[in-house]
Order: C-alpha cells, then sequence, then structure tokens
C-alpha cells in the first residue's frame, strides 16, 4: 500500500458512508413488499430514468468500453453502440407493457396466462442466471480495480477486497430493499456521469477541443475496424453475434425489467426510460472520448500491461491528467459503481426468488404473513451476495465489457424471445415458455462452456497465459466467443415450437392481459403512507 | 390504503368485465392498431439500420476506414448516427405516445374503472 490508495480508499469511505445514511434514512417507511421491492411504486419517471442508468452504466460501460476502445480500438465502440441501441426495444416493446401487467418479476407477466407454477420456476432459474453472470463481471471488475488502485497484485489481497465489496452491498440491500438500492443508483448515476464528464472536457482540452485532433494522436489502427473483431472469419461472425446479444439482451436483463416496477404508471415507466436513454447515450459519447484520449495519453500498450489490464485505461487516463487526486476520485466512482450494480442485480435475484419460488410457487400465493415474502427476499440476498463473492473470486481478471456480454446472449436467448410472445401473441402458452427459457438458456450456457471463453484460447506471449478462464485444457468445439448468433435464434423459434406443439390455449386469459397491458386498467399502483 | 397486496388476476370488480368484448371493442382495436402501427414498423427499421452498421462494420473495413474530414472515418459517422437515430426515435415514440395512445388507452381504462370508484 502507498499514499494513493490510502487517499483512494478514504475517498471511498467517503461514498460509502454518504450512501450507507440514504439507504438507512430511505428504508424507514419500507414495510410492505411493495415497499421493499418495488420501492412502494412511488419514484417518477426522472428519479427512476437516473436510477436505471446508475444500473445499466456498470463498471462494464465505464472501465470496460473506455479499456476496449483504447486497447482494440474501433472494435470497442461496438459495445456502447449496442448497449445504447438496445434501449429502443425496451421503450417501444416491453417498459409500459410489462408495468401494466407485473407486481415484481417477469415470472409475473408470464404466470398472468400460463400455468403459474412451472413458468415462474423457469422464469426464476433464467433470472436467477442472467444476475449472476452479470455479477460475476462486476465482481470480476472490483477485483482488477483494487489491482490498480491499491497497489494489492497478489490474488488473495484482491479476494478480501471483493469479499468487502460483497459485504457492503448486502448490507445496502437489506437495509435498504428496492428504495435504499434506487437512491444508490442515483447517486452513483450523478457522480459516474459528473466524473466522466470532467474527464471528457479536460481530455479534449488537451487537443484543443478538436475530436479530429484527438484521434490524430492516436495510432492509425486503431481508428479503423477490426483489430479486435477483423482477423478471420470466425472472429468476424464473433463480431455479428455479439451485435446481436448486445442489442437484444438489454430488454431481457431482470435487473432492467424490475426498475420499471418501481413507478407508479406505465406513462412513468415510459418518462424513466426516455430519461435513461439520453443519459446513456450521452455516456457512451463521453466514453467514446475517454477510450481514445487514454489511447492517446497512457498508450495502449501500457495498458493492456498494467495490472487490472485493459479495465484500467480510464483509472490510468484519470492519472494521467489530475495525478493521483483524479484517479482517486474516478476509482471511487468507479467502485461505487460496481457496488451500486452489483446491489440492485442481488435484489432483482432476490426479489425473485422470493416473489416467484417461495410467496408462489411453494406457498402458492397464500402467505400467511404478509412479511414473509420480504423476510425470504432478505434471506436470499444474503446467499446470493455469498455466491457472488466466491464468483467473484473465481473470474478474477477477465475482461468485464465481455462478461456482460455474456450475460446479455443468456438475458437475449432465455428471456426476450418470452417476453414478447408473451406480451404479442395471442397462442402463445405455458409449454412454449418452457421451451424457450429452459431451451435458451441451457444452449447458451452449454455453448458457453464449450467455447473458446472457458478453454483453449493459445498463449499469450506476453503474460504467458492463455486467455480462456481455465487454463491448460482444451476442451472447446463453438468457435465463437459469444453463442448470441446461434442462441437467439433457436430461442425464439423453440417458444414458436412449444407453442404450437402443445394444445394448451388461453385466448380469454390474453384478452384480459392485452386490455390490462394497453390501457393500465388496474395495475398496481404507487403505495400511500 | 395499497392495493399493492392482491396480484391483478384477483383483484376486485374489475375481473366482472367480459376482457373478450373489450379486446373485441372498436376503441380497443384502434389503439391496439395505433400501437403496433408504429412500434412494429420502428423497431424493424431501427433493428436493420443497426444490423447494417454491424455488417458493415465487421466486413468493410476499407470504406469505413475511409477518412470524409480530418481524422473523422466514415465509420466514426456511421456510429454516432446510430446515436441520431437512437435518440430520434425515442422523441418519435413519445410525441406519438402522448398524442395518440394515452388518450385513447385513458378513455379505455376510464370506461372499465368508472363502474368501481
Amino acid at each position: 500500500m502507498n499514499s494513493n490508495a490510502v487517499l483512494n480508499i478514504s475517498i471511498f469511505a467517503v461514498f460509502v458512508a454518504i450512501t450507507l445514511v440514504v439507504v438507512i434514512r430511505a428504508s424507514r417507511n419500507s414495510k410492505t413488499a411493495a415497499d421493499y421491492l418495488a420501492a412502494g411504486r412511488a419514484f417518477t419517471g426522472p428519479q427512476n430514468g437516473i436510477a436505471i442508468a446508475g444500473d445499466y452504466l456498470s463498471a462494464a460501460s465505464f472501465l470496460g468500453i473506455a479499456g476496449a476502445i483504447a486497447v482494440n480500438g474501433y472494435d470497442g465502440f461496438l459495445y456502447s453502440i449496442g448497449f445504447l441501441v438496445a434501449w429502443l426495444v425496451a421503450l417501444l416493446l416491453v417498459a409500459e407493457l410489462l408495468r401494466n401487467t407485473g407486481k415484481y418479476t417477469m415470472g409475473d407477466v408470464l404466470a398472468f396466462r400460463m400455468r403459474q407454477r412451472p413458468v415462474r420456476a423457469a422464469a426464476a432459474t433464467s433470472t436467477m442466471a442472467v444476475s449472476f453472470f452479470y455479477l460475476l463481471a462486476q465482481m470480476a471488475g472490483a477485483g482488477g480495480l483494487v489491482a490498480l488502485l491499491l497497489g494489492i497484485t497478489g490474488k488473495g489481497g484482491q479476494a478480501i477486497v471483493i469479499a468487502v465489496v460483497g459485504a457492503l452491498m448486502i448490507a445496502y440491500v437489506l437495509i435498504g430493499g428496492m428504495k435504499g438500492t434506487t437512491w444508490v443508483q442515483i447517486i452513483k448515476a450523478v457522480l459516474l456521469i459528473a466524473g466522466a464528464s470532467v474527464m471528457t472536457v479536460w481530455v479534449l482540452s488537451k487537443y484543443g477541443f478538436n475530436l479530429s485532433t484527438l484521434l490524430g494522436s492516436v495510432k492509425e489502427t486503431l481508428l479503423a475496424p477490426g483489430l479486435q473483431y477483423g482477423k478471420t472469419g470466425t472472429s468476424k461472425l464473433d463480431f455479428v453475434s455479439l451485435g446481436l446479444a448486445l442489442v437484444l439482451g438489454t430488454a431481457g436483463l431482470p435487473h432492467i425489467l424490475m426498475r420499471f416496477y418501481t413507478v407508479p404508471t406505465a406513462k412513468e415507466a415510459r418518462r424513466s426510460v426516455v430519461w435513461a436513454i439520453w443519459l446513456i447515450g450521452g455516456f457512451y459519447l463521453l466514453t467514446l472520448v475517454l477510450g481514445y484520449g487514454a489511447a492517446a495519453l497512457v498508450g495502449s500498450e501500457k495498458i493492456s500491461k498494467a495490472p487490472g489490464g485493459v479495465n484500467s485505461a480510464a483509472p490510468l487516463l484519470a492519472e494521467a491528467l489530475g495525478g493521483p487526486v483524479l484517479l482517486g476520485l474516478i476509482a471511487a466512482v468507479a467502485f461505487a459503481t460496481i457496488l451500486a450494480v452489483v446491489a440492485g442485480l442481488t435484489i432483482t435475484a432476490s426479489a425473485s426468488f422470493a416473489h416467484d419460488i417461495y410467496a408462489n410457487i411453494i406457498k402458492k400465493g397464500q402467505l400467511e404473513d404478509k412479511e414473509a415474502e420480504v423476510k425470504v427476499a432478505r434471506r436470499t440476498a444474503v446467499v446470493i451476495g455469498l455466491v457472488a463473492i466466491l464468483g467473484g473470486i473465481l473470474a478474477n481478471g477477465q475482461n468485464i465489457a465481455f462478461l456482460v456480454a455474456l450475460a446479455f446472449a443468456v438475458a437475449a436467448s432465455a428471456n426476450l424471445p418470452t417476453i414478447l410472445y408473451s406480451l404479442f401473441w395471442k397462442r402463445f402458452n405455458t409449454s412454449g415458455a418452457l421451451w424457450s427459457i429452459y431451451g435458451g438458456l441451457g444452449i447458451t450456457v452449454l455453448l458457453i462452456v464449450f467455447s473458446p471463453v472457458v478453454s483453449g484460447k493459445p498463449v499469450a506471449a506476453a503474460t504467458g497465459k492463455s486467455a480462456s478462464m481455465i487454463q491448460g485444457v482444451d476442451f472447446h468445439w463453438f468457435p465463437l466467443d459469444n453463442p448470441g448468433i446461434v442462441s437467439i435464434p433457436l430461442s425464439f423459434l423453440l417458444g414458436f415450437l412449444g407453442t404450437v406443439l402443445s394444445k394448451e390455449k388461453n385466448p380469454a386469459k390474453y384478452a384480459e392481459m392485452e386490455v390490462r397491458a394497453l390501457t393500465g386498467v388496474g395495475a398496481e399502483k404507487a403505495t400511500v403512507h | 390504503m395499497s392495493t399493492a397486496e392482491h396480484p391483478p388476476a384477483e383483484s376486485n370488480r374489475i375481473d366482472e368485465h367480459n376482457w373478450a368484448e373489450v379486446q373485441a371493442s372498436p376503441d380497443f382495436v384502434e389503439l391496439r392498431r395505433r400501437l403496433r402501427s408504429f412500434v412494429f414498423p420502428m423497431a424493424g427499421l431501427f433493428l436493420v439500420w443497426y444490423l447494417l452498421y454491424v455488417l458493415l462494420a465487421d466486413y468493410a473495413h476499407g470504406f469505413m476506414a475511409t477518412k470524409v474530414f480530418g481524422n473523422i472515418n466514415i465509420g466514426l459517422i456511421f456510429g454516432l448516427l446510430q446515436f441520431v437515430s437512437t435518440f430520434a426515435i425515442t422523441t418519435l415514440y413519445v410525441r406519438h405516445a402522448n398524442k395518440n395512445l394515452d388518450p385513447a388507452a385513458e378513455k379505455i381504462r376510464n370506461e372499465l374503472e368508472g363502474g368501481q370508484a
């Protein structure tokens, strides 16, 4: 540890202290399940929009994309474009209809007109699977960041810090529930966007506020596409696969879907998505400057070799610009980002377990005690937190934007087809939902396990290690890193086949669901205290 | 008092409505037409536009690397245009929803919930 580390830790501690106070204050009115899991549905559209941006602009967006652009140039830019355009799926097809037909989870929407228990079990399974992948990415980011900021290079030391991050996150979720978590997201989103804006202006000021001049001072190869994905036919296909997973994944991310339930009406859900789109789009424009700025001012090679690797581009840029103080501030923001997103994921996964599995499957919707659902959600949050800590220690060192892309592939395959069919297709039924969710999830996970991500990438000369998760073995047979191009169409197909091969029809329930979805009749209202 | 403790399916007198009848009513059919005739073509449009961009970035390196002015190349402009189109579609949809969807939805909702209060 050095004096920088002390500074970094102090700044971060201030953030934790402030947010904890906010969380504790926010939790005072939290009593019912609607309070705990959906913040009493009392947030306004703009507030929720900022919180969505907070949930969405994860460490992957900030550290991962800036790093990808700094090292891989233009190919990194695709991440931000895919992540942004994806919001149109959520805005046009999902947000409002979902708000009108559910309570807390994706399972609610499916259960509306299908056989409750099997579809809720399926929805909870895929919710937890996506959350787990996403959590892994965030925790891995925490490890890399620590390596850079605190000078902790030993795996043991990093593991301790990952555990601390996990424990803090559990505390937020236990104390604050959805309301507290939402406030943490809002604070973090404001800090993150402010921090990135300051750095962007700073970078541009060094180049006379001329983007062209900035681009002129990075290596020519970074400006054109193809550096990362253009080498072979396979890698080009991987790029298409990634692009598909990004654009179709967002509207299937459970922690984003759940945010639509924290506002009082569908119209507020729409407003929140609009706010989110402007904030997220604006932020990605900043990361473009930050990425190329890091390439110009720090240098791609130095970034690749730094502890924390690609993910360290933004912090290194901060150090190059404003010395240890700016580094400390940006590092604290990055930590806050990870913490907030992990809290959002944890509450989503625990809500799904408590609401779908415990309240509706085990207790069949007949809870003897109204607080039982909240109690179960809290306990689940602890378990998920512990799993996330363990997973994060294992995934430490992987590129986070890339791990998140895998979570998107799972979301786009296992969740999106079912959500869209359920909202728009009259004939859709239980069997179709089960085929699509379990089939999509199974295929995606299978392809990832047997992809080069897990095993079989060539050993890099510089580091002496393979870029795969498991070293020294090679059992991959699926050529692409991202399974989206195969798993997403297959999941849509499975949903279709499962539906038409089953005799179950539910036109009456669909009539009710469609009327409710489009008009908001009888939708869950805000709770009043 | 909150309504949040009851799942929609078991709420209250709303269930007495004949949903199929509402679904078939001219007002509702028109609302659905207005929604779908906007969101489906728009979703198709932005997906095709996005895929076009992905394919160009992937298979037309030379074209995308062509410099237009200074160090700004076609790829960068295409990428930034994706931002512009996203913002534009968002704005168009909000305008459409406020003007053509919300009033129609509200009318049906009031008719259905009218008996309840």
